[in-house]
């Protein structure tokens, strides 16, 4: 479009593109609705129904479901195929980033209205947020443009920024907004620098006519290398892979819990979208070159996602690091760079998604007023003041876990069986290594829930007041429990979804 | 050195004598002039006389979200200039396509004004 710009002369029409707007349907409604509730939200400030903009939101997101279907079919009769002006892409892998992002926002909208209500922080800013940011994640998926990948990439973030701030007493929530605030913006200007220089090296932004450039021609300078190692750092950030983690426990631990609980599975979500179509579809003739530091990352972040939660006595810095953790899994399928390295990658973050957003849901109810305490004696003895809870946690710490009959389990067996399959035997040893130092965390927390040691001299003894579980809280415990133990007995369909979830061929 | 580099060693003659010209009018006033400290000579400037108070102040808040507001539809404006002079060739796709961009911005400044950020008092 920029070269049909230069060439017209004024005065002369312009070839404009025909915008099919259906494909960027779920982003386009995602983003229509939280104006929409934006705007209702302050022209209807007299009393409101509980849980009004709670279930408004949920519509908004399961409305995203219908042209998120209609282009499925459309894929499944006509194939992939790249729109408006070929900076959209609608292809399969798209159109499930999409729904692992809409089940996410669905399950997260759930659980906030009982917390707002809760904190004293009503209205509809914590939605409207959570929407736009999810829309920007959808926009990621689908680019077929570096520029867009970048707007996406914006949009996600800057509404992120915010909602980690949400809680504006606790100073907690203040300093995580801070730091996601300033190292978001680093790493986004990484990436930027990183769109320069494989721009600079093949001429375009334009994913396909990169791929179409590097399967043509042959490089010889280091710029399109450069380009790839800035890529990944700006997209590592955002998916909190290990050099780039720093920012995940306390921007994890001061957030809002339900703010938690929705950008561990959106962020990485449309994250590991935009690193996946990036590299291995469009960089894919020079998977040599960046397979080894996928490897590296995957291996660091397993390793010292792991080791690291070990230490923690704060549940919410544990889950952080163990997020770093399920990032390297998800690295592991993508370093494999092969159909069924994506498709596992797939399968574990829409299995992770119900996995995360429950685990945080269990620590926004047990964190009580003020949302201060999560340290792990709060969940001491859970399990005879909350008998259902302490048991929709366990399952969640062992789906995480990975054992049998949990979508965990299958999660890493897909991710680990694909890397098997492209002879990386060092990654799924050290992956099946990481597992099981995580076992030891994911089992204290359990044990803690479930045996609580009476108080020794000196000690606190354990928590004893009754822990309100709001209506939208427990609906989202169950979406996500049933998703986890369904998925674990019949992981059929969800990895057929996965398999057919393929990327467009640039 | 190449033709390209050669065009840049105006830009860098021209940084050096910028340089230059501010260090030498500053360290050649350090050298000429005599050194006699004096408290008095430190205190807060109020016009000759001897200062009251503290010599700082804090700004009312609703400065800040008037700059904040300021600097939005400041930017918008900055999209709006490139749209403008080529308007003409984008016809009414790119018309509806600002309209669209306006509207949405319009929307964020109706939300700022019924949540009371527009009140001055």
């Amino acid at each position: 479009m920029i070269a049909a710009v230069a060439q017209v002369q004024p005065g002369q029409p312009l070839q404009l593109p025909h915008v099919d707007w259906v494909t960027i349907g779920p982003a386009g409604i995602f983003f229509v609705g939280g104006l929409a509730m934006l705007l209702a939200g302050v022209f209807l400030r007299r009393r409101v129904p509980r849980g009004l903009w709670s279930g408004t939101t949920v519509v908004i997101a399961v409305l995203a479901l219908w042209p998120a279907f209609h282009l499925w079919h459309q894929i499944a009769s006509g194939g992939a195929r790249t729109a408006i002006a070929d900076a959209v892409v609608v292809d399969g892998f798209s159109i499930f980033i999409d729904v692992v992002i809409i089940s996410a926002v669905v399950m997260a909208a759930l659980l906030t209205d009982g917390y707002l209500r809760r904190e004293n922080l009503e209205g509809t800013e914590f939605y409207v947020l959570m929407l736009f940011s999810a829309s920007g994640g959808m926009l990621m998926a689908s680019a077929n443009d570096l520029i867009v990948v970048f707007l996406g990439l914006e949009i996600l973030s800057i509404a992120l920024y915010t909602l980690a701030g949400f809680q504006q007493r606790r100073e907690g929530s203040q300093e995580a907004a801070i730091k996601y605030f300033v190292l978001g913006a680093f790493s986004s200007a990484f990436f930027l620098y990183g769109i320069a220089l494989v721009y600079g090296s093949t001429g375009s932004t334009n994913l396909g006519v990169i791929a179409d450039f590097l399967r043509t021609n042959s490089l010889t300078n280091g710029l399109l290398l450069g380009g790839f190692a800035l890529l990944i750092v700006g997209l590592g950030f955002k998916v909190a892979a290990v050099p780039f983690h720093m920012w995940t426990p306390d921007v994890y631990q001061g957030s809002p819990t339900p703010a938690t609980a929705f950008m561990a599975a959106v962020a990485k979500a449309a994250g590991f979208a935009a690193l996946l179509r990036l590299f291995v579809s469009t960089f894919n003739t020079y998977r040599l070159d960046w397979q080894p530091i996928v490897w590296a990352l995957a291996v660091l972040s397993l390793l010292v996602g792991s080791v690291l939660a070990v230490v923690q006595t704060d549940v919410k810095r544990m889950l952080a690091y163990s997020s770093i953790a399920h990032a390297g899994y998800v690295l592991v399928g993508f370093q494999t760079a092969s159909n069924r390295g994506v498709a596992g990658a797939l399968f574990y973050l829409f299995a992770y998604a119900f996995m995360i957003v429950g685990s945080f849901a269990v620590v926004t109810l047990v964190s009580g007023r003020g949302d201060t305490d999560a340290s792990l004696d709060a969940f001491r003895g859970l399990s005879s003041r909350r008998p259902a809870l302490a048991f929709v946690f366990t399952i969640f710490l062992l789906a995480q876990t990975g054992v049998p009959l949990t979508s965990g389990f299958l999660a890493k067996f897909y991710v680990i069986s694909a890397a098997v399959e492209a002879h990386s035997y060092a990654l799924a040893i050290i992956a099946m290594i990481a597992a099981v130092i995580a076992a030891f965390f994911y089992l204290r927390l359990i044990v803690v829930m479930y045996m609580a040691a009476p108080a020794a001299e000196g000690e606190e003894a354990a928590p004893t007041a009754r822990i309100p579980i709001a209506v939208g809280a427990g609906m989202s415990l169950t979406i996500a429990v049933g998703f986890t133990l369904v998925v674990g007995f019949l992981p059929a369909s969800v990895f057929d979804f996965a398999r057919h979830a393929t990327l467009l061929k640039l | 050195m190449s033709e390209f580099l050669r065009q840049y060693l105006t830009v860098a003659i021209f940084g050096g004598a910028a340089i230059l010209m501010v260090a030498l009018m500053l360290g050649v006033g350090r050298l000429v002039r005599p050194t006699r400290p004096q408290g008095q000579k430190y205190l807060n400037y109020e016009c000759g006389v001897d200062p009251v108070g503290s010599g700082w102040s804090q700004s009312h808040v609703r400065y800040y979200i008037f700059a904040l507001l300021f600097v939005m539809f400041d930017v918008e404006a900055v999209f709006i200039f490139p749209w403008a002079v080529r308007l003409d060739a984008m016809a009414v796709f790119g018309l509806v396509e600002m309209t669209i961009f306006i509207v949405v911005l319009a929307l964020g400044l109706l939300y700022a004004w019924r949540k009371g950020v527009l009140r001055w008092i």
